[in-house]
This record gives structure tokens, sequence and C-alpha cells, in this order.
């Protein structure tokens, strides 16, 4: 499963992108979204600070939408395009 | 026609690009976004904008077929810049084009609100004394909200 980050959470994190092989506990994006909290600093407070979006596949998503091991799922704050 | 481009545009050349398109056209609306110097700071250099490459395209897509559903046009085009732009820099294109001016104003104008709110692009301020990343705005929200009411 590839797991993406954008803008002020890539930034935050100082992640882009990770590939996950181990997805065991992993069937919606709340699991991934708890599993990366997990591991503190600076992880928990970026991922828990105000507004998160979700997309899957590169479509928005919820956080209990449900995910697959060959899914693209993409966590970024509002956007602010245009 | 969705671009998403480093490159600026040129929005004579988008226009002529309808015309070329199609006979049946009487009407052309287009909207053009620019880089500008905040109301209430003056210190702004520019921005750096981001991007979600295959979502952006995919999302636009989304949102133009919604238009298509829902006033008789008959050609849309959609140019958005990433990566650098400097003040005044042209960032977002939005054309449609229809027999009369009612449905390609409506349209381009519904595109852009969805844009705002439902395109993963995000923007990142330059200023004099640093940088910070545009945060959402609750009237965007609102805006692209209103043509709800209307179905």
């Amino acid at each position: 499963m590839k797991i993406l980050f954008f803008a002020s959470l890539r930034e935050r994190l100082q992640c882009e992108q990770e590939q996950w092989t181990d997805l065991s506990g992993i069937t919606s994006a709340q699991d991934i979204l708890n599993r990366l909290i997990d591991r503190g600093s600076p992880w928990d407070a970026a991922l828990q600070n105000g507004k998160l979006l979700v997309s899957i596949n590169q479509e928005i998503a919820s956080l209990t939408s449900k995910v697959n091991p060959d899914d693209e799922v993409a966590f970024f704050p509002p956007v602010t395009g245009g | 026609m969705i671009r998403i481009q480093e490159a600026d545009f040129n929005v004579q050349d988008e226009l002529d690009a309808f015309r070329q398109d199609c006979p049946k056209i009487g009407a052309i609306c287009s909207f053009t976004g620019l880089v500008r110097e905040f109301g209430d700071r003056t210190d702004l250099t520019g921005m750096y904008l981001e991007h979600y490459p295959g979502m952006t395209e995919k999302a636009l897509q989304k949102i133009i077929d919604e238009a298509y559903k829902r006033w008789p046009i008959e050609k849309v085009r959609v140019v958005h810049r990433v990566g650098e732009l400097n003040l005044s820099d042209q960032i977002v294109f939005v054309g449609v084009s229809s027999a009369h001016r009612e449905a390609s104003f409506s349209a381009c104008e519904f595109i852009m609100d969805y844009l705002k709110v439902d395109a993963p692009f995000w923007k990142k301020e330059r200023t004099t004394s640093g940088e910070n990343w545009v945060e959402e705005k609750n009237t965007d929200t609102l805006r692209a909200e209103r043509w709800k009411e209307d179905r």
C-alpha cells in the first residue's frame, strides 16, 4: 500500500511517501492514521492538528472508508488552489 | 481540456482555441486568477503551488463533468499553474463556451468555485519575513456550497 502526504503536512512530517507491506490490522483509512499517530512526534501532533483530508486511489474518501493492499492512500490539509 | 503546468499561458491563445473547436458557439466566458498582494499585508513576494499529480486531473474532470450535466455548454478549458509564481503572475484559467451566454457564465463560475474547494492544489506564500501555507477560506467553502441549493 502506498501512503502519500502533501503540502504543510508533508513538510511537518518530512515525509512524502511510504510503501507499506505489513498491513496487519489495516482495514480502513482510520487504521492507517492510528498507526501513524502511534509513532509519536512529529506524527501525532501533525496528524491530530485540525482538518485532515484523506483520499483513496485519488478520490476523496473518509476515514471510515475501507482500504485494500494495492490502494494509494493520501493525507493532506484542506486545498487552497485557484 | 485540462492542463497542469509550470509554464505561463496566453489567455488569447486559449480563447482562440474555442473558436477553432466548435462553430456552434455564440459565447465564451473565461476567468483568469492572478497572484495578488493581500489587502492586509504588503510583504508578499510570490508563492509556491503544490498539487497531487493524477488526483488533480481526476478532481477537475469530475467538476467539469458536473458542469456539462447542469448547463448546455460546448467546451471547457482549465489551465492551472504549479511551482514558483511571482506577484501578478497568472495562476489559473477557466474558460467555457456555449451557444448562449447564460450557460457559459454560470458554468465558468461553478467550475472555479469547485476548483477552489475540491481540486488538490495548495498555496504557500513567500513573504519578506518567511514562508507560510495558505489556510482554507470559509468563504470559498460557502461559495461552492451555494450551488447545492440550486439543485
